[in-house]
């Protein structure tokens, strides 16, 4: 029985894991400065391909995941410098030029790299409990996605640039007038949503086919829990990836993969039409 | 009715510029006569795509909403047109599936619509959650590959694509090169002049006045949803009017035409022309197709970097579009004076008063 139970846990934790590492990035980039990073899914890409360029240069996988978030970081932090800082004021507009840096990428790469590299696999371990074989990995996965969730809770509600950090979210202009550097706050947020992008890469490297595209595969999920968890990212990611998790583990279980994905989508048209502001507005008018 | 022709919210009047119309149109009816039956096909493949272009043409710029589901709609269509033409057998009938499956995509529209509409799903979030449907759906017909994907006699084949249905026939004749180039032409002038009378017309002010201020359009008592919901219908059933004569033009379609990079594409021709007027956009997408696929011959990448190039460009340095900010230079330029904003808005006040009273 106990078996089942954690079967079922097993598979929550999985696709919840998958949903808060592809949405925690984009989510921080939204909240902070009501943008959306179109981008996305290529910083994810660039996480992979730099894990595992490292490892096959004799990196160990750790430490090449950590480097490749980092970089991807790094990288963010230079487009938000170059592209994303001119459209603060305009941000449909910064959705079509990360747009247009997404297809100028991903084609690049398809055109340098081409369209497949040689993979790591996933690293070995399993456990067994019950009849049930378990991939160790997969739980490593679950432990970053509470990790970054916690990791994030503590950068945003502990430390001094949390606190400056969601001054500028609330009110960027009265943040500026009381001397917080709204400008580098912004640079930072980018750099920390597109390292944590960098970081998904990077920890699902192992587990998928590297090619250039693959951006698309984590852009669906991401997309619909930032637009689920509403305004205010900090309070509305987690729960509606709890929620996405839960209606895409039944569907996935009894009907595969693509009818878990239709069916998260539809819950979501038919969430936004009910709650049109997401859960977080829910869950501060019961703050209130 | 003629009189919408023009008006404030296009571009383009007087005896100059439909004599330019008529001097265009001259030429592209009777490109036939002298171009190889090759350039024709070609032709009439760029012409596939203006559709969708001027359906995002009036939903983005007219209307305010952002839709990146062009190909979402292209899709059902294209993939509607197939299943449909398949089932019904070829024949005459393939008109009807063409009627048929922009309705479906139409009747899609207004239930996605419905739902973000209502839901006061706006800006950003609007373009988010029809990527997500479109991507979805892509993924979807992507992994159909198995026998026991199909509607009737039609295999949806996953990521090989659909084939196998008859092109738009009349009768015996099958509607095909330069019969079918003329259809596009003659479709395209109707589509666009129909468009014009759309938008200078009491509902197009109103889809306008929605754009430029949801809460006031409100106030002025109208229903915006409404407004928004028709125009949403309507710009999707354009870009499902493409999808159907794509799959009628190559007897094929695959979900590569629904998702990543495809789903870009409208959005790159449409913000490249200068989204706030419809023969601004007419003239770019095509000019922008007729670049792109002398380019794919030598490297699809590359003209998919170039477009991913020029729509960063467009936005960094002319979010209102090029063509329709060298449009503006040379109408300033020939007439004089160009169609100043200020002078539009204020007939735009004034028919808005007269509608009232």
């Amino acid at each position: 029985m106990s078996a089942e139970v954690f079967s079922l846990f097993y598979q929550f934790a999985d696709v919840f894991a998958f949903l808060i590492l592809s949405a925690a990035g984009l989510a921080i980039v939204f909240g902070m400065m009501g943008v959306i990073n179109m981008a996305h899914g290529e910083f994810i890409m660039c996480g992979a391909y730099v894990t595992v360029g490292l490892v096959n240069l004799g990196v160990p996988l750790a430490i090449a995941q950590i480097l490749a978030a980092v970089t991807a970081g790094l990288i963010g932090v230079l487009v938000e410098f170059l592209v994303v800082r001119r459209f603060y004021k305009r941000p449909l507009d910064s959705l079509l030029a990360t747009w247009g840096l997404s297809l100028i990428v991903t084609q690049s790469m398809l055109l340098i790299v081409g369209s497949a590299v040689r993979g790591i696999g996933t690293p070995e371990g399993s456990f067994a409990i019950g009849d049930y074989t378990f991939s160790t990995y997969r739980l490593v996965l679950f432990g970053c996605a509470v990790a970054v969730l916690a990791g994030l809770y503590i950068i945003f509600m502990k430390t001094r640039f949390g606190v400056i950090a969601r001054a500028t979210m609330q009110n960027a202009a009265m943040a500026k007038a009381l001397g917080a550097r709204t400008g580098r706050i912004y640079a930072i947020s980018f750099g920390i949503g597109t390292g944590l992008a960098g970081l998904c890469g990077a920890l699902y490297a192992p587990t998928m086919t590297l090619i250039p595209t693959m951006g698309a595969t984590f852009v669906v999920e991401s997309f619909v829990t930032v637009v689920i968890g509403g305004a205010n990212v900090l309070l509305g990611t987690a729960p509606a990836a709890v929620f996405l998790a839960m209606i895409r583990m039944a569907l996935n279980a009894s009907y595969g993969q693509i009818i878990g994905q239709i069916g998260m989508l539809v819950a979501v048209i038919v969430i936004i039409r009910v709650l049109p502001e997401g859960l977080s507005s829910v869950l501060v008018r019961r703050g209130r | 009715m003629f009189k919408l022709l023009e008006g404030p919210q296009t571009l383009g009047r007087g005896k100059k510029f439909w004599l330019c119309f008529v001097a265009v149109l001259a030429g592209a009816l009777s490109y036939p006569l002298f171009a190889d039956s090759y350039g024709v096909g070609n032709f009439a493949y760029f012409l596939i795509w203006i559709f969708m272009a001027l359906g995002l043409c009036l939903m983005w710029g007219y209307g305010g909403m952002l839709s990146f589901g062009q190909t979402l709609f292209f899709g059902i269509a294209g993939y509607g047109y197939g299943v449909l033409a398949i089932n019904m057998g070829g024949g005459t009938a393939t008109i009807a599936a063409l009627a048929l499956s922009v309705v479906l995509a139409m009747i899609a529209a207004g239930i996605l619509g419905y739902f973000m509409i209502w839901g006061g799903i706006n800006g950003i979030f609007f373009g988010i959650v029809t990527l997500s449907a479109t991507l979805v759906l892509a993924f979807f017909l992507g992994q159909t590959a198995g026998p026991e994907w199909h509607i009737g006699p039609a295999r949806l084949n996953g990521f090989n694509g659909m084939k196998g249905m008859d092109p738009l026939t009349v009768g015996d004749f099958y509607v095909e090169g330069s019969a079918l180039y003329y259809v596009m032409v003659a479709l395209i002038v109707i589509v666009y002049l129909a468009l014009r009378m759309l938008v200078n017309s009491g509902i197009g002010n109103v889809i306008v006045a929605t754009r430029e201020n949801p809460q006031r359009a409100e106030m002025l008592g109208y229903d915006v949803r409404k407004y928004q919901l028709l125009t949403f219908v309507i710009g999707s059933g354009l870009a499902g009017l493409s999808g159907a004569l794509y799959t009628s033009w190559g007897q094929f379609i695959t979900p590569s035409s629904i998702g990543l990079p495809a789903a870009a594409m409208p959005i790159v021709w449409v913000a490249f022309s200068g989204r706030s007027d419809l023969t601004a956009t007419l003239v770019g997408s095509f000019l922008l197709l007729f670049g792109f696929q002398t380019i794919t011959v030598y490297s699809q990448q590359a003209a998919l970097v170039l477009m991913g190039a020029l729509l960063l460009a467009t936005v960094m340095l002319a979010p209102q579009g090029f063509v329709l900010g060298i449009g503006k230079l040379a109408a300033g330029w020939w007439g004089g004076r160009g169609p100043s904003d200020a002078g539009a808005s204020l007939t735009e006040t004034a028919r808005l008063q007269s509608k009232e009273s």
